[in-house]
């Protein structure tokens, strides 16, 4: 199976298609919500206002994206904008400049956030069975026994099955061209 | 992209779990308002009292016009009245 680019969805999205606008969500949902919760440390109340406002200038600003491939770092700094107005507007900080309300490593963190989707963009091509196992276990934190139950396996398999996922999608990550690349998947 | 191991791939896939079910759908409800919102835009744009009122307070607004209310409509909403 081969994800569309960011660049393709972008276009479709500007086409009018409600399924791009949707798995265009879905594909940087995550990516939002670990910058507004993990980079920036928000409240859940305040992170949901970022991520919601996040999308609507998305929505409402795509077609003055430029380079359709740069979607990804434009959506990061829309994110880090927006956080810092939450975190200026909230009082926990007075005045300052916007570099001085981000938080300390924010770059560090934001590299690894990068790379973390850029590893999620290769779970499509490690079939639907490891992206789902591989999702649950390790982004959905659940048990070999919840893992076991959702997807009808025994839980004693679980295991053995995630290990082979995780090579095959070390495989797939070796085996990445330099080309665009799609920045993730649910 | 090489030098990945596992345990590197686990710890990058841990970063990222998936945001509320409920915030991913209200953001992808965006487009189905659209048409909503922008009426109540423009309207607002023909009438400088009504647009007071809306600027005042938009959940209300949306109310009013009987647009269900969620923070990324909301959000739209600003957002448009900002850019006028």
């Amino acid at each position: 199976m081969t994800m569309q680019t960011d660049s393709e969805l972008v276009a479709r999205c500007r086409d009018g298609e409600e399924a791009a606008w949707n798995e265009l969500v879905e594909r940087f949902s995550r990516y939002v919500y670990a910058i507004a919760v993990q980079a920036f440390r928000l409240s859940a109340h305040d992170a949901e206002d970022v991520f919601q406002e996040v999308f609507a200038r998305v929505y409402e600003h795509l077609g003055r994206l430029r380079n359709d491939d740069a979607i990804r770092p434009w959506i990061a700094q829309l994110t880090r904008r927006l956080c810092i107005d939450r975190i200026r507007s909230s009082g926990r900080e007075g005045p300052a400049d916007m570099d001085d309300l981000e938080p300390g490593g924010y770059d560090e963190s934001l590299a690894q956030l990068d790379e973390a989707m850029t590893v999620r963009a290769s779970l499509d091509a490690v079939g639907e069975d490891c992206r789902e196992i591989l999702d649950r276990f390790f982004c959905r934190d659940e048990s070999y026994r919840v893992i076991g139950d959702a997807l009808s396996l025994p839980a004693g398999t679980i295991a053995s099955r995630i290990s082979r996922c995780l090579a095959k999608l070390k495989v797939q990550l070796e085996g990445r061209s330099g080309g665009p690349a799609p920045s993730g998947v649910r | 992209m090489t030098g990945y191991d596992e345990e590197r791939i686990a710890e990058l896939l841990r970063l990222l779990p998936p945001a509320p079910t409920g915030w991913v759908q209200a953001a992808q409800e965006l487009p189905a308002a659209r048409t909503e919102i922008a009426a109540l835009v423009a309207r607002a744009e023909a009438d400088a009292a009504f647009r007071a009122r809306v600027v005042a307070d938009l959940e209300a607004a949306l109310v009013a016009e009987g647009i269900p209310v969620t923070p990324s409509v909301v959000a739209v909403l600003r957002s448009s009245l900002e850019t006028d």
